[in-house]
């Protein structure tokens, strides 16, 4: 019942094309090169993570994915289309829930059917939305008054009511909680199952990579390329003894340097 | 104490006679007894009156010390010092004009004001908005903007027909220049994410200026309201003090030509009451408006 609309909804997850791009941003006298020639590909529905070490670049690449910033060089494209601009097939989950604080949880979520002047009422879709991220007491309170974990539910609520075809999360359970980031986690992957969409999630926690990602790409420092990639080929659920686990996160802690550690 | 200061009003004999001192003891005696009465009251203790008790005593005391200072001993001296007794009768025998000019004092103020606002709100957003009208409106605004709007007097009551539309441009001028000012800055510092987050899920530029950065610019917008009004005040006064016939700086004005000090302090009153009763009825507005706000300063 909760999965109804997005089981109906037919278009399938996006697949994403990054070829030879490059960013540097000049906003200083000096620009700072940010991506350096990164190529990689996303195919529909698949679930990507990507790993790389603080400031290397990462939330750079989703911004550019999303259309929010043009990359220097290099072209990114999704369905073999070059994005140009924002859309709401590709929609980005910010570390910060950053709800506008003026709006209720219930008008939060409803922003892009609005921004887009969908029509009617909003209230079936968001009540629809709210219980799939299970915030439906919660309809009518202020940003302020929610706890961490709920604001980011929220935040995935206001992105996943547009329906989008592929989902960019940028370090969304970086600030929460180990059990709230656990429940969210085990939340997102049930979501991702079943609504069928294509999904990029930035995160620095090796191991929510491979609890939730079919492929893992580890990025090196600033500016951000390609070091490692690995598919994870484990049956969901997953778990953190499973020896294929544990070889895959000690081959990505050494991709990341820190492999004496181990 | 209330029924205290009644008695001192009406027994302790006066240097002169003055005619409302009777009432001004009856009105003593009477917010004594009721006082009395619903302190006394055993059904509903009232948690206003416990809040105000230290207020409530201390006024007839007042009262006293000003009515000992006065009439009753002479110490301060007249015209520039009259007991109360003798503003309490400019309220009794010339309410109709006080009432008038205060009302005069409104209708000069609000147009003003509402016009001051309304375009300073606006200027204040395309500032804030657009880089190419920051770049000009902005150095206009900071050169000219220092400027206290009295200082255009001079100018506004050659250039407009009536004196009554030149107050009503510097009321406007002076309200309107806070609030652009403080608009355009809480435009301006809106987070960025806001707009990505908007944009992301397909805003076009109109919602952005009305559903993101003008929202999230109001906490800042009201500050400027609040000067603005200020500044307004400052303004009407001095405006009907020198050139327009009506309201109650006109008031002031005529009553300090006869040396008519009870009625100074009797527009004093009045004024003071509209003017604290306007910022009360903005942070009234603004309590509503801003309701989302944690933690928002009451006043
Ligand atoms: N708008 C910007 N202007 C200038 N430099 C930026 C901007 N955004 C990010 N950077 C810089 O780009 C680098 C990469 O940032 P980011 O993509 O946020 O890294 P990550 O998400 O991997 O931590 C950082 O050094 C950061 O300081
Ligand atoms: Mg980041």
């Amino acid at each position: 019942m909760v999965s109804a609309t997005l089981d109906n909804e037919t278009r399938p997850g996006l697949s994403v094309q990054i070829s030879r791009v490059s960013h540097a941003y000049r906003t200083g006298a000096e620009p700072v090169d940010v991506i350096d020639n990164v190529t990689f590909g996303v195919d529909p529905g698949e679930f990507v993570a990507l790993l790389g070490p603080s400031g290397c670049g990462k939330s750079t690449l989703l911004r550019l994915v999303a259309g929010l910033d043009q990359p220097s060089e290099g072209k990114v494209g999704t369905d073999m289309v070059r994005v140009t601009g924002p859309d709401p097939a590709r929609l980005l989950v910010f570390q910060d829930p950053t709800l506008f604080p003026w709006r209720t949880v219930r008008q939060n979520i409803a922003l892009g059917l609005e921004a887009r002047g969908v029509a009617g009422d909003h209230r079936a879709a968001t009540d629809e939305a709210l219980a799939l991220v299970g915030l439906e007491a919660f309809a009518d309170a202020l940003p302020h008054e929610l706890s961490g974990g709920m604001a980011q539910r929220a935040a995935l609520a206001r992105v996943l009511i547009n329906h989008p075809r592929l989902l960019l999360l940028d370090e969304p359970f970086g600030k929460l909680d180990a059990l709230t980031r656990m429940t969210l986690q085990g939340e997102l992957l049930r979501l991702w199952q079943q609504g069928g969409f294509t999904t990029m999630l930035v995160t620095h926690d090796v191991e929510e990579a491979l609890l939730l990602a079919q492929r893992v790409i580890v990025f090196g420092p600033r500016p951000a390329s390609v070091v490692f990639e690995a598919e994870v080929d484990l049956p969901y659920p997953r778990h953190r003894d499973d020896p294929g686990f544990i070889a895959l996160r000690r081959d990505i802690l050494i991709a990341l340097g820190h492999g004496e550690e181990l | 104490m209330w029924i205290g200061a009644g008695l001192f009003a009406l027994y302790v004999p006066g240097v002169t006679p003055l005619p409302r001192t009777g009432l001004l003891g009856g009105i003593e005696l009477a917010i004594g007894i009721a006082i009395a009465v619903v302190a006394l009251a055993p059904w509903r203790r009232s948690e206003g009156l416990e809040q105000a008790d230290r207020w409530l005593a201390a006024l007839p005391i007042g009262f006293v010390i000003w009515q000992y200072a006065t009439n009753k001993t002479g110490l301060l001296p007249l015209p520039f010092f009259p007991a109360p007794e003798s503003v309490l009768e400019v309220f009794t025998d010339d309410w109709a004009k006080l009432a008038e000019s205060a009302l005069a004092s409104l209708v000069l103020l609000i147009p003003g004001y509402a016009i001051g606002a309304a375009l300073g709100f606006s200027l204040g957003v395309a500032i804030g908005w657009s880089r190419a009208v920051h770049y000009w409106a902005h150095p206009i605004l900071r050169f000219v903007g220092p400027l206290p709007a009295t200082a255009w007097l001079p100018i506004a009551f050659f250039c407009f027909p009536s004196t009554r539309s030149a107050s009503t441009f510097l009321i406007a001028l002076a309200s309107g220049f806070p609030v652009a000012v403080l608009t355009s800055s809480g435009v301006a510092s809106v987070a960025r994410a806001y707009y990505d987050i908007a944009r992301n899920l397909g805003a076009d530029p109109r919602f952005l200026v009305r559903k993101v950065a003008v929202p999230a610019a109001l906490p800042s917008v009201f500050v400027g309201l609040f000067m603005g009004l200020g500044a307004s005040f400052v303004v009407l006064v001095t405006a009907e003090m020198i050139g327009v016939k009506a309201g109650l700086g006109f008031y002031l004005q005529w009553a300090q030509g006869w040396a008519a000090y009870a009625n100074i302090y009797a527009a004093l009153i009045v004024m003071a009451f509209l003017f604290s009763g306007l910022i009360g009825l903005l942070f009234a507005v603004r309590d509503r408006v801003l309701a989302w706000q944690k933690g928002i300063v009451r006043w």
